[in-house]
């Protein structure tokens, strides 16, 4: 049981085409900056969007197969949908929310609110059964939407931005809670984020995707160790360079090295975090082996730390201390050595 | 009313050149009104308004309009929702043709209607032919004068709240497994309830006041298609001033009674 999908849509000025697999009981976390054209790719699973190719199959039933003209309605789909507004109806309580798919299916009235009340049960919404949806705050609504989703059995689950809309001080007790709703799911999970700790929470495979093209996939560790794009290595806060490695050198740019703790060869990554670079005014004797000159481009507050952005022939960014940052008199357009030693930089095949 | 002029000094002064020409206007829409009212032989206004001349063109009013407010919504709120929800080719023409009947005097209304439905018309000749069934001159032919007229303020109404509700309820509506039929009776048509009654109670005022299109169309005869407004017309043209008046303050509390309702929501300008 499982979802194969390739789908291809062309926009005037925008074109997707991914392949997505995703096994039973398995959630992958779609993630990408906004417009990359992730709710595109659920609108095409959910049958709300038809793509100009490509071949959707969900356990051996083909729900889109262009070449053969083939187009499941939503309807006919076993599939599940969440979305961060969660759209939950608004002239009907809870419990006749999470009936409705139920009682469009011709279940009769009774029964679908018997099963309804045991979804809520399980959500632990039961006492929230007879409250409209603007009685409901955000991470009740979410539960709703998910029982409502659930109730009629889908293959497939879509979530777009399932936390989005939720405050800061809720949103890690949601997100558990619906860590685990999502791990009792015996059907195949896509949860549509721009949230990076979303994803890395509730993905067992992260899939990422910019500007309509999938750039990296792989389980979260990976992705947080081994960023592959700048917009990766910035979500997970990492400094992310492309070189050349020859032995226990990289050479990036046009006049810059890398010192390498391992040997390497051809095309790599390099990527450290802005905590393991250290700033100076003059260039260091230390036992860091990578130094380089470069000037602040940029300052800012970063949690207890600051970060700085250096601009030079390594770019890079740097969290150091408030205190380090009064002692050295930065500020854009200082002038700076920046230093990392070789221990800290990961090295991996491009 | 917002803060900003809540603000302002409440005696501002108002320039001469805007104070005249606004009073002028409120007189002329103003005066014709308290005319009615002290005109009206308030008296005898019971007799007036109790005789059978009066009760059968006032119950042959209120008979009609709701026949026509029926029909209306019954064809109007899916007209409307065609217009609002699909990629009907031509829709945009569709929407221009279907308000002509608001800006059309209704007499001409009335005399394409006798083309279209007349014993000879277009339509009217095959259904006399085919089913013996003539409108002209009916009491049906004052419902379907009054619908030409009428609907399309239920149809403007009803799309324009259409278009204003978030069409992904339909989506998750779609994919809980609902067909399209009952997405729109258990998720549209609710979110559009206020709109369609808005629309309806319009779409009564405005057939209860109907005169130009029911005249032509149908006659005026008393009893089959004499209604309200054509037994004032005819009362004032046979010297009748008292009974003309006595149906003119009935029409007028009709009108504030239907103002009153949607006051919350255009008279208030929110």
């Amino acid at each position: 049981m499982s979802l194969r999908a390739r789908i291809v849509v062309r926009r005037e000025s925008f074109r997707l085409g991914v392949t997505l697999g995703v096994d039973a009981g398995q959630v992958v976390a779609l993630l990408g900056p906004n417009g990359a054209g992730k709710s595109t790719v659920l609108a095409a699973l959910a049958g709300l969007l038809r793509p100009d190719e490509g071949r959707i199959v969900l356990d051996d039933v083909v729900l889109v197969d262009t070449e053969r003209g083939v187009h499941l309605p939503p309807q006919r789909r076993q599939v599940g949908m969440v979305v961060q507004d969660y759209l939950l109806f608004p002239h009907m309580s809870a419990l006749e929310n999470v009936a409705f798919g139920l009682r469009a299916r011709g279940t009769p009235r009774e029964a679908a609110h018997v099963e309804a009340m045991a979804w809520l049960d399980r959500m632990g919404a039961d006492a929230l059964s007879r409250r409209r949806p603007r009685e409901l705050s955000g991470g009740q609504a979410q539960r709703i939407a998910l029982a409502r989703a659930l109730v009629v059995r889908p293959r497939l689950l879509l979530l777009d931005e399932p936390l989005a809309a939720l405050d800061a001080g809720t949103r890690p007790v949601v997100r558990a809670d619906l860590r685990r709703h999502l791990k009792a799911f015996d059907g195949c999970t896509v949860v549509v984020t721009h949230d990076p700790l979303e994803a890395l929470v509730l993905g067992d495979r992260i899939v990422v995707l910019e500007h309509g093209t999938i750039v990296q996939e792989g389980p979260p560790g990976e992705l947080a160790r081994h960023p592959r794009t700048d917009y990766v290595a910035r979500l997970v806060g990492l400094n992310l360079l492309r070189g050349e490695a020859h032995g226990q050198v990289a050479t990036v740019g046009a006049d810059a090295a890398v010192a390498l703790a391992h040997e390497a060869a051809g095309p790599v990554h390099v990527a450290f975090p802005p905590s393991a670079v250290t700033l100076s005014l003059h260039r260091p004797h230390g036992s860091a082996r990578n130094t380089w000159p470069g000037r602040v481009a940029d300052v800012e507050q970063h949690g207890d730390l600051v970060r700085i952005t250096v601009d030079g022939p390594v770019p890079l960014l740097a969290d150091v201390t408030p205190l380090a940052v009064a002692e050295l008199a930065l500020a854009p357009g200082s002038e700076v050595w920046s230093a990392v030693k070789a221990t800290e930089v990961a090295v991996y095949p491009a | 009313m917002s803060p900003a002029t809540a603000a302002r000094p409440a005696d501002a002064r108002v320039p001469v050149g805007l104070l005249v020409p606004s009073l002028v206007g409120l007189a002329l829409m103003l005066l014709p009104l308290a005319g009615l009212a002290a005109r009206a032989p308030w008296t005898r206004l019971p007799d007036i308004l109790g005789s059978e001349d009066v009760l059968t063109s006032l119950r042959l009013s209120l008979a009609t309009s709701t026949v026509t407010t029926v029909l209306c919504v019954a064809c109007g709120v899916p007209l409307a929702w065609l217009l609002a929800r699909t990629t009907l080719p031509g829709r945009a023409i569709l929407r221009g043709l279907i308000t002509v009947p608001l800006v059309l005097p209704p007499v001409i209304g009335g005399v394409a209607l006798l083309v279209a439905f007349g014993r000879t018309g277009l339509v009217g000749e095959w259904l006399y032919e085919t089913f013996g069934l003539s409108l002209p001159f009916t009491t049906a032919g004052v419902v379907v004068a009054q619908s030409f007229v009428a609907m399309p303020f239920l149809v403007v109404a009803v799309e324009g709240a259409l278009r204003t509700t978030d069409r992904r309820f339909e989506d998750v509506a779609a994919t809980l497994g609902a067909s399209g039929w009952t997405t729109f009776r258990r998720v549209t048509l609710p979110s559009v309830a206020p709109g369609v009654l808005a629309g309806a109670v319009l779409c009564w005022a405005r057939a209860l006041g109907e005169f130009g299109a029911t005249i032509t169309f149908a006659g005026s005869f008393p009893g089959t298609t004499q209604t309200l407004p054509l037994a004032a017309y005819g009362a004032i043209n046979r010297g009748d001033a008292e009974t003309a008046i006595g149906l003119s303050l009935v029409m007028v509390a009709v009108s504030i009674a239907i103002l009153v309702t949607l006051r919350k929501r255009w008279v208030s300008g929110r």
